[in-house]
């Protein structure tokens, strides 16, 4: 669906009223022409976010003609490979991490490290590795949202159970739990990416970020001790019936119901969880978020917050005005209003902007930018190449259900490695 | 009669190439259309595919050309097996879409009223589109909700998790690709058994043939035509079956329900795929497999037409 911002109605509005040193910035240049916009924020409150960016934008550019073209979220992913080659818009969305790697590596989207010196780079530190590649940058990031156990605060309080400190109180408090009859956690490993969060947290809280990141880098043997710590410490939790049954039958949404029900008591999720369990009926007291607690009390704690990004591709005929977009978008104020709770409802990257009046929004604000010594990761199908990461996911499911099976599982996944690395 | 005048007219002028060589031509003409087609679409497309599986090749840089290393690695390749070992057990129990289906057609072959919306209603499953059927059937499926583990509950029978258990995931979705087909068949045998001879089976009565024997020697033999075609459609029906494993299980869990279309589906198109070699080094096995029952369609049909 395309949508097309007259820049003369763009004039007609007030622009005013939005007064701030980004605006003042981006006035000092007259863009002209076409910017063409290909974004994958296709859900209403996301799409709604975009068309309102680029009205504003449209605004500050009575001369510039927008176009914005918002394509299925999941098609995108398949799509943005035929229009970077065929037809590639000015701007587009993405994700950060290795995500990014194979259009970086064809020579698709421009270099935007100029974007970056100065200012930005203390701004949006937090993801400016995330960002790179080769040294360089490659895109800005909009948004990006923690990842955390949501837990049912009212279940753990009828049972006398506190927000766990480390690994120890993590499994006592699970087996309160299920002496009770109720489920540790809720999880649906039938698209394989929610087995990959555990895996993420397990592996950064064994063994650390750096190590975390070498191995899903493809420098560091599946088949490493260190490795297998990890999955030894998963499958206490397995052993103990933690996790719900079948799960493997189950979409994430679909094992939303069992926290719902009070059949499981947490669920290791990203912050949009948070909006279907409320509106499911779930409210501020019922639920909470905690973050993963320390295993190895040696390594530093570290996250994931998985990074969604705007970039030029290398195609692009209006780099100037594309520019002019990516600073727009990456401003303290834009990512103030963009990242509020009627809006995304996540976390801005920029760290001069404020975070919504929301729970959740401000203890996962809290825990990336100063309870996350270790790092922030992007997510293991981001941080991994995509066929790693798939060999993997399928992995941890397979573990997940027959733990016996680990050896012949890291076996399978070392083989992937040396093949694909 | 008048002997005819001395012929004024002039020799006739030699036939033009056209009028010598138009019967021999025209045929070709007629079917060029279909030839050009089914070469721009098929043939060509199945060399190129054979082409990229000598590739490595992301569908974005520049293509790497690795000999028959793609089918090296497929050798070596435990999802393969998983794939091939899934598509072997979809070849032959999808099969039982043909005698499930002549079972219903002979149930259903008769006149009493109303007879027609019973058919109707048996072949409705096949008018619905394999998205709903795929839908339908893991609902059905559900540990927690699923109307099948209620029924298993009835006769104490323990919850099964159908599309969750690496064992029964295949059989599971087969059962669900089986509604469908076996209206297929049995629509296929309602049209065969309207052309069966009544005078045929008149004389098999005298002879004092029924129930089984005067299905097998009298009707069977006449509903050959009839059971070659439901044999073709199954075959192929088995060997394209994506939609419903792409819908109901995504190839798990942990790939133990992937065919190998899908396979190839997940390697070079699907989120964590594009590996256009190793995706079409894929697609010319399966075509491999697919040949053998062309070839053997193609010529039990020239049998035919020769024996005629």
């Amino acid at each position: 669906m395309t949508i097309k911002h007259s820049a003369a109605l763009a004039a007609l509005a007030v622009t005013t009223a939005l007064g701030t040193g980004a605006l003042a910035e981006s006035h000092e240049m007259a863009l002209s022409g076409e910017l063409k916009i290909f974004s994958d924020m296709s859900n209403p409150a996301p799409r709604a976010v975009m068309e309102g960016m680029v009205e504003r934008f449209g605004e500050m550019h009575p001369d510039l003609e927008i176009e914005l073209t918002i394509i299925d979220r999941e098609a995108y992913k398949t799509q943005i490979r035929n229009f970077l080659t065929a037809n590639p818009p000015d701007v587009a969305n993405w994700y950060a991490g290795n995500r990014m790697a194979p259009y970086v590596d064809a020579g698709l989207f421009e270099d935007v490290s100029d974007l970056w010196e100065g200012e930005l780079s203390e701004t949006l530190a937090s993801t400016k590795g995330a960002m790179t590649l080769d040294g360089k940058q490659w895109g800005v990031p909009y948004t990006y949202y923690q990842w955390g156990i949501y837990y049912r605060e009212d279940i753990y309080a009828e049972h006398g159970l506190e927000e766990p400190q480390d690994w120890e109180q993590l499994k006592s408090n699970c087996q309160t739990l299920l002496d009770n009859g109720i489920k540790c956690f809720t999880i649906g490993t039938k698209f394989l990416w929610t087995a990959a969060g555990w895996f993420d947290y397990l592996n950064m809280r064994t063994n650390g970020y750096d190590f975390h990141m070498a191995l899903t880098a493809g420098e560091v043997e599946w088949t490493d001790d260190r490795v297998k710590q990890t999955f030894a410490n998963w499958r206490e939790l397995i052993d103990m019936g933690a996790f719900i049954d079948d799960h493997t039958a189950y979409s994430w949404q679909e094992a939303l119901p069992f926290m719902v029900n009070g059949e499981a008591a947490a669920y290791l999720m990203g912050n949009f969880a948070v909006a279907p369990l409320r509106e499911a009926g779930l409210s501020d007291e019922q639920l909470a978020y905690a973050q993963f607690p320390a295993i190895n009390p040696d390594v530093e704690l570290a996250e994931d917050a998985p990074t969604d990004t705007f970039h030029i591709p290398a195609g692009a005929e209006n780099k100037e005005a594309a520019r002019a977009f990516l600073k727009f978008v990456t401003s303290a104020e834009n990512q103030t209003t963009i990242n509020a709770g009627d809006a995304l409802g996540q976390l801005p990257v920029n760290s001069q902007s404020s975070v919504d009046d929301d729970e959740f929004l401000k203890e996962g604000f809290e825990t990336l930018s100063s309870n996350s010594p270790g790092g922030v990761a992007q997510f293991f199908d981001r941080d991994a190449p995509a066929e790693m990461a798939k060999v993997a996911m399928e992995g941890f499911q397979e573990f997940m259900v027959k733990p016996d099976n680990i050896d012949r599982i890291l076996d399978k996944l070392e083989r992937a490695r040396q093949r694909i690395y | 009669m008048a002997p005819l005048p001395p012929s004024t007219a002039p020799r006739p002028a030699p036939r033009s190439w056209w009028r010598r060589n138009q019967i021999a031509i025209t045929p070709w003409l007629f079917l060029a259309p279909g030839i050009l087609f089914f070469a721009i679409y098929v043939l060509i497309p199945v060399g190129q595919s054979f082409n990229i599986s000598l590739y490595d090749w992301d569908g974005l840089g520049a293509a790497e050309y690795v000999g028959l290393r793609n089918y090296e690695e497929m050798y070596w390749d435990d999802a393969f097996y998983t794939s091939l070992r899934n598509n072997v057990i979809w070849l032959v129990l999808y099969l039982l879409a043909i005698p499930a289906g002549l079972a219903i057609a002979l149930f259903l072959n008769q006149t009493v009223t109303g007879i027609r919306i019973y058919k109707s209603l048996f072949f409705f499953p096949f008018v619905i589109s394999q998205v709903v059927v795929g839908l339908v059937f893991s609902w059905f499926y559900d540990p927690s909700f699923g109307l099948l583990n209620v029924m298993l509950g009835w006769v104490g029978l323990g919850p099964v998790n159908v599309l969750g258990d690496e064992d029964w995931v295949t059989y599971g979705i087969i059962a669900a690709g089986l509604w469908p087909q076996t209206a297929y068949c049995m629509i296929l045998y309602l049209t065969g058994l309207n052309a069966v001879d009544p005078e045929q089976i008149e004389a098999g009565r005298l002879d004092n043939a029924k129930g089984l024997r005067m299905l097998w020697h009298i009707i069977l033999p006449q509903l050959r035509p009839a059971t070659f075609i439901a044999f073709v459609v199954t075959i192929i029906g088995a060997l394209r079956s994506f939609d419903l494993i792409s819908i109901m299980t995504q190839g798990g869990p942990f790939g133990e329900s992937r065919v190998l279309s899908f396979y190839m589906f997940e390697v070079a198109l699907s989120e964590y795929g594009f590996r256009m070699g190793y995706g079409a080094a894929i697609a010319v096995v399966l075509f491999l497999i697919m040949l053998c029952f062309i070839t053997y369609f193609l010529w039990s049909m020239y049998r035919e037409e020769k024996g005629r």
